[in-house]
């Protein structure tokens, strides 16, 4: 008797807090530009702007170091050799609504989420039950470790039982956050507004608007003018003029993104290892940083930053050697023709690259690597198509090389992304691509079951180290993130996983 | 009689136009390189999601394997049933998400409009009367300005008023602020060439006999502006501006992706990108179907004007 009563007086109280705060203003509005759209309100499609607008929440959080943190499920545990996991949901969590947030509702929305291409893909999930209100039970067939990290991705964030319409598409954005939608436009434009019944930190700011910014330069200029008060993406080229700029703080971030070349292994030039690290070794990755990042300390070339410590191989340095690369490639027969290009059986060593203008620095390093292939004698055509087209050229064989930037925080837990682009015989559409190397594969599938963090560690460095030595994908350097902040405001952090803004720990000067 | 023969002529015009606009984004639309199912999934799940099991739901959920006849023959039994279909990225029906954009399309070409009659007629008018220096100038300044391509003019409002002296915002939309700019940028372009028509027209006009005449039986200079210049000097204005539209047109695509305004320009650029045909076909049909309304408008206005031109179509 007293629950019903209880939840109509919280929703009562929320209505009445619903009119308490101002409309939006510039001055109590913190107002955030950048790059991404919002195609539709489903969390597996746009959920990222949904959980960094702190909208949408998940049952787990990561660090900035991607260790686990409890979100709305305040306790876990792994059961059964790591076939179980078991979660406990946080009591007293509402839904902006006012539903109070239980176990069948978090069961329902998770084995939504498994239907549609989200995180839980893949995962090799049997079951997901409520065992009691606050209970969760997520049972596998087999063990699969990265699991926690899935449950803190936003395509698994929760939405009320209200935000869907009767086909079960989702209409409204009502999740648990300390934020709850104020004014929605899809693709572009969302302003949310403080949420009073939120569970944990109550935001110090009333209100927070979202607009999507095409345009790099765009960006720039609204955050020089102080129209926006935080903007992410900056253009590294724009950055030092910002940075004189007494009203703007900048933020340098590193990010678990790498930029690497994705190279067709089973193409007849580049199936021997030494063809792969001669071109590896033409590449002058400093020279690349500098100029076209402006982040020399991020060239690199391995795939997974320091601080992501497992995977990453201690005490190397990026190489950078045209004369090893060109004694390589001789040891393979090839030779300079009369137009310095190099040859073997009559045949250029000519190679189509792809890859994408989403982001403008990529085709900036395209054509520089296609300059400094030129001067070891490997002709390399560049093409900018549609991001789209290096799966699909990776389906159906017709990629040669690719130049893409892979997010390996997709996951807070890097395997679950390493899983799927070398943990099958023909590699991953982002990843490695028909090469032969069986024991990664099966290194890769034990570590899912693996709950030693000793072995864990070995097993991680003895892939690392395969992937670098036989180069399927060869890494050039990390992403560095540029973000502006307007000296009004306090109290601003940035995630490296990109999951939230956390803009309820924000305040006003 | 006259009047209703146009409107006819017209209604068919638009039938054609809107099978012939629809059809033609279509086999464009298919006949581009790449995998529909992947570049769909690319704009729905980002750089980041799109993945062969993406791209695999994506073309089970749109049954994108049925052929390019059946999917062009359900198109057009949908339109003829006033059913644009869905967005292929969002879900959404395409008619929502268009009318969202139109609109802001529409106030913003039809302000840019505004804003340009405002800066031509006074300044071609003027040029024309006095002539002189101040024809020289508006010739040389509409030279320069013609010269400059619309998103140039843009950002050089945008250097100028937001950044240098702050009055207004960079891009975006939502307040009556943001609207000043592309719109100022729109009417600068269209300015630049209807100014001198109007010079050209209103020159005619004050050199004719006629105009002459009226001064000579006793009209003072305004009064025979009013009674004998204005309804001459405007039936090949309004004529230009209906040429004109393609010009807005043109323009606002542009403006819009530079001010991110949200409009049916910005909108179709996204749209090409993700292969979203339907909100494409949508796009193109809604610009093809506005073109002929507004000419057909035009001509009216201009029936209105000059009843004499007989068959204005």
């Amino acid at each position: 008797m007293l629950k019903p009563l209880l939840s109509a007086g919280v929703v009562a109280v929320l209505a009445l807090a619903g009119t308490a705060h101002a409309e939006p203003t510039p001055q109590n509005t913190v107002k955030i530009q950048a790059a991404f759209e919002f195609s539709s309100l489903d969390p597996s499609s746009s959920g990222y702007v949904y959980t960094r607008m702190q909208i949408l929440e998940t049952l787990l959080n990561v660090d900035d170091r991607g260790a686990l943190l409890p979100g709305l499920a305040e306790a876990w545990s792994v059961e059964d050799g790591g076939k179980a996991w078991q979660l406990t949901l946080r009591e007293g969590v509402l839904f902006h609504d006012g539903t109070p947030l239980n176990a069948q509702i978090a069961a329902a929305e998770l084995n939504r989420a498994a239907a549609k291409p989200s995180a839980l893909q893949g995962v090799p999930i049997s079951a997901i039950v409520a065992t009691d209100a606050r209970t969760l039970r997520i049972e596998l067939s087999e063990p699969y470790r990265p699991l926690g990290a899935v449950l803190a991705h936003y395509s698994t964030a929760l939405l009320a039982p209200s935000a869907y319409d009767a086909n079960q598409q989702v209409t409204a954005l009502i999740g648990t956050g300390p934020f709850a939608v104020h004014e929605i436009t899809v693709p572009h434009k969302l302003v949310v507004e403080r949420f009073d019944a939120y569970w944990g930190r109550t935001a110090g700011i009333e209100y927070a608007s979202y607009l999507t910014g095409h345009r790099a330069e765009a960006r720039v200029l609204q955050a020089r003018s102080g129209q926006a008060d935080i903007v992410f993406g900056l253009d590294p080229a724009s950055v030092p003029m910002l940075k004189r700029l007494p009203n703007l703080d900048i933020v340098r971030s590193d990010l678990p993104r790498s930029l690497a070349l994705k190279l067709n292994a089973g193409h007849p030039y580049l199936a021997d290892a030494r063809a792969r690290e001669a071109l590896s070794l033409a590449i002058n990755r400093t020279g690349i940083a500098t100029a076209i990042l402006h982040a020399p300390e991020a060239a690199s070339d391995q795939l997974l930053p320091s601080y992501m410590s497992d995977w990453h191989l201690p005490n190397r340095k990026a190489q950078f050697s045209p004369d090893r690369a060109t004694e390589l490639l001789a040891e393979l027969g090839w030779r300079k023709n009369s137009e310095r290009w190099l040859e073997r059986d009559g045949k250029t060593f000519e190679l189509n690259l792809i890859t994408y203008a989403d982001r403008p620095e990529l085709t900036s390093v395209a054509t520089a690597i296609q300059d400094q292939w030129k001067q070891l004698g490997v002709k390399l055509n560049v093409s900018i198509t549609n991001s789209s087209a290096i799966p699909a050229g990776h389906s159906d064989g017709s990629l040669e090389v690719a130049l893409i930037a892979r997010n390996y925080g997709v996951i807070a837990d890097p395997l679950g992304v390493l899983i799927k682009d070398f943990g099958s015989e023909r590699g991953g559409d982002w990843g490695s691509m028909d090469w032969a190397n069986a024991q990664v594969r099966s290194d890769l599938t034990r570590l899912v079951a693996e709950n030693d963090p000793g072995l864990y560690r070995r097993q991680a460095q003895r892939i690392a180290e395969a992937i670098y030595t036989e180069r399927p994908l060869i890494p050039i350097a990390y992403y560095v993130q540029q973000t502006s902040v307007n000296s009004r405001l306090t109290g601003f952090r940035f995630d490296p996983y990109e999951r939230s803004y956390f803009l309820n720990e924000l305040s006003w000067r | 009689m006259m009047l209703r023969d146009l409107l006819i002529k017209r209604l068919l015009q638009l039938l054609a136009v809107a099978w012939g606009v629809g059809t033609l984004t279509y086999i464009l639309m298919r006949a581009l390189p790449g995998d529909m199912a992947y570049r769909i999934a690319a704009s729905r799940y980002g750089i980041d999601g799109v993945d062969s099991n993406a791209a695999a739901m994506v073309r089970e959920e749109l049954g994108l394997d049925q052929s390019g006849w059946s999917a062009y023959w359900q198109w057009l039994g949908d339109l003829m049933q006033w059913n644009l279909g869905n967005s292929l990225v969002s879900g959404l029906p395409v008619v929502d998400t268009l009318w969202h954009m139109l609109g802001h399309s529409l106030l913003l070409a039809l302000t840019g409009m505004l804003i340009a009659a405002l800066i031509a007629i006074p300044l071609g008018l003027a040029s024309a009367y006095w002539g002189g220096w101040l024809n020289r100038l508006t010739l040389t300044l509409s030279t320069a300005m013609h010269a400059l391509p619309v998103f140039v003019i843009g950002l050089l409002a945008v250097v100028l008023f937001a950044l240098e002296l702050a009055w207004l915002p960079v891009a975006g939309f939502g307040s009556a602020a943001h609207l000043v700019l592309p719109a100022l940028t729109l009417a600068l372009s269209l300015a630049a060439i209807s100014n001198r028509v109007v010079h050209t027209e209103a020159q005619r006009v004050f050199s004719a006999p006629f105009f002459e005449f009226a001064q000579i039986k006793g009209l003072s200079p305004w009064q025979a502006f009013l009674r004998h210049g204005v309804r001459n000097i405007s039936v090949p204005v309004v004529a230009f501006f209906g040429v004109q539209l393609i010009t807005v047109i043109e323009g606002v695509v542009m403006i819009e992706s530079l001010f991110s305004w949200p409009g049916i320009g910005h909108g179709l650029a996204h749209a090409i990108f993700a292969r979203d045909i339907p909100l494409i076909q949508g796009a193109a049909l809604t610009m093809g179907v506005l073109f002929v309304v507004l000419n057909t408008l035009v001509d009216l206005a201009c029936h209105a004007l000059d009843p004499r031109a007989g068959d204005p179509a």
